[in-house]
């Protein structure tokens, strides 16, 4: 089948002094990489889970997909045609088919317009009014399980779990391909993150839309995605077929990730493989493989070059010296 | 209009902000019903009743040259009220573009507007102006020029700042994200969260506005004679302090009343709209 979004050694970079201040500075590289050379691709209809600490770049990924951080090289293919290069014009055609859910649910929706007016904002910026609009707005609405009567009240007036679904609505507006879901679940309780996952299940299987949903809810990923994918420090350390990753990981990162994740069941042999510290900031990143400064596994070779990536089939591929399926002394 | 009403609600539980409202009223309705507040033509010269004290006739005296002061200080307001209302509106609009522009356009831009509003602060008025009124000569517009190039940088610099504060917010990022443009995107989504507190700085601006113009006037590079202006009717009563004082009082007790009106209003209502001073949360 032909992939809806092929990322491929995707770079983004961001300038972190003036031109002319690293040049007086004798600074060579005034540069931090926020993603670095990723590869990934989501077939319509699929969902692939990015997960990550805070700062591994997950958010900047999304943002680069669509367009909003400029990428230093790499491809963004979707159906076939690359956006890195276009204009904002050329890509506004793109923006329709590729939609954003935000982290804060309320934050991004615009203060001081009523809910209805904010769902009508794509429609009006992409100029492609429908023959009744009311009509329009009760229909999203009533398809994330709200009153066509909300449409009156403004953001605040809103609980965490509406305006999220307000989100999803807002993102459902213009029939697009792909969402991008950047932290769903974040700031609800429990049974609303339920709700939320429940909906965007639903809307996957009557839509066919596929979602990019980033998160650190390693729960999430293993109850909604078809693809997972773990992120450090701007690099996918492991991705795979979701069963695949949460079985048969071969990363020293995704185990530590799984094993300090509660597990419901009181009776599991829970083998907590504990790692330290905190993840590194970019501005000192360090050489060889990032992970090594936490990594359980760390030899010599690890400090010194990042790995090749190795392939276990079914497209489950990792990043490792010493992956877990080979012993080490 | 629920804002409205929310304002002139509270604004019972502000007795200073009573006042204001009352004499800035006072001043509004005298200057937009002059023509008939006025007892005497405000420029007919009287010479045979020049330098007169206060009468039944002449409410507040007459000039060196016979003219009412009451009428004149009456058709005054409608310049202070004018220049008021055109200034401040002119600052509030160029500071408003150009603020948005340098807080959401691209870095060069924004260096650019600054360095703009920057340079134009640093002018003192009353040398800007008079450097002004030797190449325009003194006129009205010349002061309206006067007043809109050294108060609109400081909106300016306002707006960069609140807009510079809004643009990284989600729904702004969302915006960008469904392709809206910067027209959209200031107008739609940024202008409604910045205008509610500069209004308040500008009605707290147009008392000193009204006094540049005052002082302007005084000055004699302002409003040309004869028409009224309250400077114009202070520099008329300065030259005869002595013997006839009451040109010079009745000539300032307007200004001070519209200044007053003003500050008093615009505190009250700052201090409704900070959160931080609201008694009622």
């Amino acid at each position: 089948m032909e992939p809806l979004l092929e990322v491929d050694q995707l770079r983004v970079r961001f300038r972190t002094k003036g031109p002319v201040k690293a040049l007086l500075e004798k600074d060579e590289d005034p540069f931090i990489d926020g993603v670095m050379g990723v590869s990934f691709t989501i077939h319509p209809g699929q969902t692939f889970g990015l997960v990550g600490e805070s700062g591994s770049g997950k958010t900047t990924l999304a943002r680069a997909v669509m367009g909003l951080v400029p990428v230093q090289s790499g491809a963004i293919r979707f159906n076939g045609k690359n956006l890195i290069g276009l204009k904002r014009g050329q890509l506004k055609p793109f923006r329709r088919n590729i939609a954003l859910m935000f982290q804060d649910p309320a934050g991004s929706l615009s203060p001081r317009l009523k809910i209805r007016s904010i769902l009508a904002e794509p429609f009006r910026i992409h100029n492609m009014m429908p023959d009744n609009l009311p009509d329009e707005i009760a229909r999203l609405l009533k398809m994330v399980n709200l009153s066509p009567a909300m449409g009156d009240l403004y953001p605040h007036q809103l609980s965490g779990g509406q305006a999220r679904r307000v989100g999803v609505a807002r993102a459902l507006a213009l029939s697009p391909k792909l969402i991008i879901a950047d932290e769903p679940t974040a700031g609800l309780d429990v049974s609303v993150q339920g709700e939320i996952l429940n909906l965007m299940a639903r809307l996957q299987d009557e839509l066919g839309v596929s979602f990019l949903i980033i998160t650190h809810n390693l729960a999430v990923v293993r109850h909604v995605s078809d693809v997972a994918a773990i992120m450090y420090l701007g690099r996918f350390l492991e991705q795979g077929p979701t069963q695949a990753v949460f079985h048969h990981m071969q990363h020293p990162y995704t185990q530590a990730l799984l094993s300090a994740h509660a597990s419901p069941d009181p009776d599991a042999v829970h083998h907590r493989i504990a790692i330290t510290g905190e993840i590194p900031s970019l501005f000192s990143r360090p050489k060889g493989c990032e992970f090594h400064t936490r990594c359980p596994r760390v030899k010599d070779i690890c400090r010194e070059q990042f790995p090749k990536v190795a392939d276990r089939g079914k497209a489950h591929q990792y990043y490792c010296h010493f992956p877990l399926s080979e012993s080490v002394q | 209009m629920n804002r409205i009403k929310e304002i002139f609600f509270r604004l019972r539980n502000e007795p200073m902000g009573i006042f204001g409202l009352v004499l800035v009223l006072l001043v509004v309705v005298c200057a937009v019903f002059a023509p008939f507040l006025v007892t005497h033509d405000p420029n007919a010269l009287d010479i045979a009743h020049r330098l007169g004290g206060p009468s039944a006739d002449h409410w507040m005296g007459t000039d060196q040259l016979g003219r009412d002061v009451f009428s004149r200080v009456v058709m005054g307001s409608r310049i202070a009220v004018w220049v008021a209302l055109v200034t401040v509106s002119l600052s509030l609009g160029i500071g408003l573009v150009l603020g948005m522009m340098a807080g959401y356009g691209p870095k060069w831009l924004d260096s650019g507007l600054l360095l703009l509003f920057d340079t134009l602060r640093s002018f003192p008025t009353i040398m800007f102006a008079l450097a002004l009124v030797t190449v325009f000569g003194p006129s009205l517009q010349t002061v309206i020029i006067v007043i809109v190039a050294t108060t609109f940088p400081v909106y300016g610099r306002m707006v960069r700042t609140q807009t510079q504060a809004l643009a990284g917010n989600e729904f702004i990022v969302a915006e960008e994200a469904m392709g809206a443009g910067m027209m959209r995107v200031l107008g739609v989504h940024i202008l409604p969260n910045i205008v509610g507190p500069l209004f308040i700085v500008a009605s707290m601006d147009i008392p000193v506005v009204i006094t540049i113009e005052a002082g302007l006037s005084f000055l004699g590079v302002g409003v040309r004679p004869p028409t009224p202006s309250w400077g114009a009717i202070l520099n008329d009563g300065y030259a005869y302090i002595r013997n006839t004082p009451w040109i010079i009082i009745f000539g300032g007790i307007p200004l001070i009343v519209t200044t007053l009106g003003f500050t008093f209003l615009g505190e009250s209502m700052r201090d409704m709209f900070d959160p931080k001073l609201r008694k009622d949360l």
